[in-house]
């Protein structure tokens, strides 16, 4: 199980880096957000892994997850949203001001 | 009492413009009250210091860094204390006059008040870093009045040089100052003047040295950096007459007497600061003579009398220390007189140039009759204040420890003797030149008496001048006793203040210079066509400005090695090198499996292969977007499936949300994107960012399962045991979010709050339209707002809102909570914004969005401020219990209420970006 999670963090990176090299705006935003998922799952596994629980206390559970990657990855994916929005905003400003969506100029 | 005393300037700096609009008193007013009051304060609290007392205040403020608060009252600071507020209230009254209202203004006083604390607080800092603060303030103050006539060049220049200057002196004498507090071991005077011989036998000590004297010589406009004080003549003259007689350039003769116990004593200290105050004398008296204007002539004799008082420190015998004090107080008065006495000729004539400044004794005789008794003052004669000093200086020069075997002791009363010579030539053309001297010659205005008052400081002053010349043993002895005591630290030998000590050599050498002086005026003619002739002469200004202007050369030559203009290339060098700083630190290293791997399930494999699948379709299908979209939402529902698999609903929910948000967004934002990305690489560069991506991928991978294979030891325990009794909820995750971690939150929701308003901004005025038809060339759907969504967005809103109450109360013990709550909300609401269109959902969800935001974040902000109303740290919280039905018994925290601020926040957030974009299409529906 770790080694398949470790692979899947892994390809998503380097989907992610290959995305983040790419000469326009939009696939740099993609890029960006798949390096985001990579990111908070690398954060979230660090906590181990945990099958069929929740972190919840006195409920009966008796193994317990660690809570507190979970609540480091909970403020991540709502900040990665605004910024993901903000970067497709920039997109669409860089377009609406330059009419172009290359990120060096127009330089190939 | 000394905190007080301190912080009277810069209440005044803060009280000027408020009082000068809202009361509608003069700026001039404020400024001398205040002034006034803190010397009246100084005089009343500094009492005891005449007998040897030393008052000391002590707070810590950064005390890791060995940075306090502490001030400290003892005769040196007394004196220059007295100075900078007895001069300032003068000048005050004198900048009354000579400054219209207009012009001057409450920013004049502000400025002048700012500077007298700055120079109040260096002088009376206990704490060596306390006083380097202070010290670049007076710097900063004198920038900002040295440029006060900010519409002219010369100002500026003038201020930028002079900031320049003493601004990198500043930097020289704080590495002096930490060093020295390093070896001390404190950065306390009391323990580094008590350290004795300590720094000065470290091996150190010349560094230290030096770097000492760099500030010192900067800001104390010693050769071979006095060349920015006549270009500060720029000021108006108040400014001059107060930063250049009395205190800016005096900051760096208190260092010399402040350290002098401390670095003093060693031949390098002779060599160094008596030489820097031997050539500094002499090539100020030199060039005094050559000045055409007036107040140059002054500056180059302020920049020759600051080498004689550096001279006499680097002398280093304790009548010389008391000698350097007593010049000190005589410079700054018959100085501050004679800037003011320029200062109302070049008012009442219009002009400050001595080839056309003639005879004006006949038109201000009042004003003329003082300027020569200070004149005279500064040429040292007898019954005035600066004859007795420059006696004490002369009789020094003959007494040198150092140089009795030396062949060449002559030198120094030779040199102070020809310095003695130009100061008498220079006071008697000041004298001379302006009063007399046949008629004037075209000047602008008609030459009279200033306005009473404005000649009021300058007669305290001159009368200072007398009083000390002639009775010194009344007026000035006890101040320079314990100002010299402090200087020494050891018993005071015996000296005699007193015009007449017999007919010995100093009186010789001042008759030598009076004579000399005389003859060497009435020769000026064929004096100022010589210096004319000297071929080269050399700009410290053209010098200090070329070297500004290289390393700006310099700055942007690095600039253009370093940066290519391209992202692409930038974002390849940043990435390439992470992964090769992972590569070394992780190469050779082996990761043993240390427990039990955990067994696979079939769940984990189908979703793995969605996921990894997912993001290489991403990548490979990043051309067609909508397709890279679609391919991106699985990557986002299969996270969302991984985190629900691995115990974690509230990530789960959180993730889906987000998910939706943002192919929304997405899809919004898709329609005026080009859809399609054109082809843009070559071979070589796709294989390049592939070899990256796939190295960076492994390391990712190597690095996951390093860490997932090892022993887990966390702080969660913690957590998980106090959750319930300590924050009151169930769902730790929550609990952490809004109690334990609490701040960390609120500095997370302000982000968001930020990125939003960021958006708003960039969407405000953004001009752009989509195209008319898709890639494919077909055209759009011509209904906008089809009715079915219209009505089933209707129905879902009110279950929407339900469901997200429901998740919000019960946040704190089950999944749910703030965040959660609020995603589902904004998504609910965007939902109204995309069926009906912007204008009409904006109809019925009347609020500002961005006014949500702050509510939010001040709601957040405001229950972590509640908890210090009850004594508790920021963000403690309490909570009770209540039942309500259908939901059950939860409790109110005051953690609920910050929930409820996140909540806000998010809300407010989700609309402001999702309906922002959909604006953008409702504009262009509109048109």
């Amino acid at each position: 199980m770790e080694l398949i999670l470790a692979l899947l963090i892994g390809i998503t990176t380097a989907s992610a880096v290959f995305l983040l090299l790419r000469g326009h705006t939009f696939p740099i935003v993609l890029g960006l957000w798949l390096l985001g998922y990579a990111v908070n799952i690398f954060l979230f596994v660090s906590g181990g892994l945990t099958e069929g629980s929740a972190p919840l206390v006195e409920q009966g559970l008796e193994i317990l997850p660690d809570p507190l990657p979970q609540a480091l990855v909970l403020t991540a994916i709502v900040i990665g949203f605004g910024m993901s929005a903000f970067l497709i905003v920039l997109a669409l400003r860089a377009l609406g001001d330059l009419g172009d969506d290359g990120v060096d100029g127009g330089e190939k | 009492m000394l905190y007080l005393l301190v912080s009277i300037p810069f209440i005044g700096a803060l009280l000027v413009y408020p009082a000068t609009e809202r009361l509608r008193l003069p700026p001039s007013l404020v400024a001398g009250l205040m002034a006034l009051s803190a010397l009246v304060l100084l005089l009343f609290i500094g009492f005891p210091v005449y007998s040897g007392a030393v008052l000391l205040s002590r707070a810590e403020w950064i005390p890791q860094i060995g940075l306090s608060f502490s001030f400290r009252l003892d005769g040196l600071g007394l004196l220059f204390a007295e100075l900078i507020l007895g001069i300032g209230v003068l000048v005050v009254l004198y900048a009354r006059y000579y400054l219209t209202e207009l012009e001057a203004g409450p920013r004049f006083y502000a400025f002048l008040l700012l500077f007298m604390g700055a120079m109040l607080g260096l002088v009376l800092s206990e704490n060596l870093l306390l006083m380097m603060v202070f010290w670049e303030l007076t710097s900063l103050a004198s920038f900002l009045l040295i440029g006060f006539r900010r519409h002219t060049s010369e100002a500026r220049q003038g201020a930028r040089l002079a900031l320049f200057v003493t601004g990198g002196g500043g930097f020289a004498l704080l590495a002096a100052v930490l060093i020295m507090g390093q070896i001390v071991g404190s950065y306390e005077l009391s323990d580094v003047l008590a350290s004795g011989r300590l720094v000065a036998d470290h091996h150190l000590y010349p560094l230290v040295l030096v770097l000492f004297l760099i500030g010192v010589g900067t800001k104390s406009a010693q050769f071979p950096f006095h060349f920015w004080l006549p270009h500060a003549m720029a000021a108006p003259t108040p400014v001059s007459a107060y930063l250049h007689s009395a205190t800016m350039v005096k900051a760096g003769i208190f260092l010399l007497g402040r350290f002098f116990p401390v670095l003093a004593g060693s031949e390098l200290w002779f060599y160094m600061v008596s030489g820097m105050g031997l050539s500094t004398l002499l090539l100020g008296a030199y060039l005094a003579l050559f000045q055409h204007d007036l107040k140059g002539l002054l500056a180059y004799s302020t920049i020759s009398h600051l080498g004689l008082i550096t001279l006499l420190f680097g002398l280093g015998t304790p009548l010389g220390e008391i000698a350097a004090i007593f010049h000190v107080i005589n410079h700054a008065v018959f100085k501050a007189s004679l800037f003011m006495a320029a200062g109302i000729i070049d008012h009442e004539s219009g002009t400050r140039d001595m080839r056309k400044l003639n005879g004006l004794f006949k038109y201000m005789p009042h004003t003329a009759a003082l300027a020569m008794v200070a004149a005279a003052a500064m040429a040292g004669v007898p019954l005035l204040n600066g004859f007795l000093s420059k006696e004490m200086f002369f009789g020094e020069t003959l007494v040198l420890k150092w140089l009795v075997e030396a062949q060449w002791h002559w030198l120094f009363p030779m040199a102070a003797t020809v310095a003695g010579i130009f100061a008498v030539a220079y006071s008697l053309r000041f004298i001379h030149d302006v009063f007399f001297n046949g008629e004037p010659v075209n000047l602008p205005k008609t030459p009279h008496e200033p306005p009473r008052w404005m000649k009021v400081p300058v007669e305290v002053l001159v009368v200072l001048c007398i009083g000390v010349g002639v009775f010194p043993n009344f007026t000035v002895r006890p101040l320079l006793e314990s100002a010299a005591a402090a200087v020494l630290q050891q018993p005071l030998p015996e000296f005699s203040l007193s015009i007449w000590h017999g007919f010995n050599t100093p009186l010789v050498m001042s008759l030598v210079a009076m004579g000399g002086g005389a003859i060497l005026y009435s020769g000026r003619k064929w004096l100022f066509r010589a210096h004319d002739r000297i071929p080269f002469q050399i700009s410290g200004k053209q010098w200090a400005e070329s070297l500004v202007e290289s390393i700006f050369q310099l700055g942007e030559m690095v600039d253009r090695l370093l940066d290519s203009r391209s992202l692409r290339r930038y974002s390849f060098f940043l990435l390439a090198i992470v992964v090769a700083a992972g590569a070394v630190s992780l190469w050779g290293e082996s990761f043993p499996a240390a427990k039990a791997l955990t067994p696979v399930t079939i769940p984990v494999v189908i979703g793995g292969l969605l996921l990894g699948a997912g993001s290489i379709a991403t990548a490979v299908w990043h051309g067609k977007r909508l397709l890279a979209v679609i391919m991106l939402s699985i990557v986002g529902l299969m996270t969302a499936l991984l985190f629900a698999y691995f115990s974690a609903p509230d990530l789960a929910m959180t993730q889906l949300l987000v998910e939706i948000a943002s192919v929304i967004l997405v899809l919004l934002a898709m329609y005026f994107l080009p859809q399609l990305t054109p082809p843009e690489s070559s071979r070589i560069r796709l294989a390049r960012d592939i070899t990256l991506g796939v190295i960076a991928g492994i390391g990712v991978a190597i690095l996951s399962y390093s860490m997932l294979v090892q022993p887990l030891d966390s702080i969660s325990s913690y957590y998980l045991s106090q959750s319930k009794p300590g924050g009151g909820g169930t769902n730790v995750v929550n609990v952490i979010l809004v109690d334990f971690r609490g701040f960390d939150t609120l500095g997370e929701v302000t982000v968001l709050g930020i990125a939003a308003v960021g958006i708003v901004a960039m969407i405000g005025g953004l001009k752009i339209w989509g195209p008319e038809k898709d890639w494919l060339g077909r055209s759009w759907a011509g209904d906008r707002h089809p009715v079915l969504l219209t009505t089933v967005s209707k129905l879902i809103l009110p279950f929407a809102l339900i469901v997200s109450a429901y998740l919000f109360l019960r946040g704190h013990n089950y999944p749910g909570g703030g965040f959660i709550a609020g995603l589902v909300t904004g998504v609910a609401l965007t939902l109204q914004y995309i069926a009906s269109g912007s204008d009409r959902a904006r109809q019925r969800l009347p609020w500002d969005n961005l006014k949500l935001v702050g509510a939010g974040i001040l709601i957040a902000t405001g229950t972590g401020l509640g908890s210090w109303v009850f004594g508790f740290p920021f963000l403690t919280t309490t909570f009770a219990y209540v039942t309500l039905p259908i939901v059950g018994k939860f409790e109110i925290a005051s953690a609920m209420l910050f929930d409820l601020g996140v909540y806000l926040a998010v809300v407010g957030t989700v609309l402001l970006i999702l309906a922002g974009m959909g604006g953008l299409h409702q504009r262009e529906e509109n048109v």
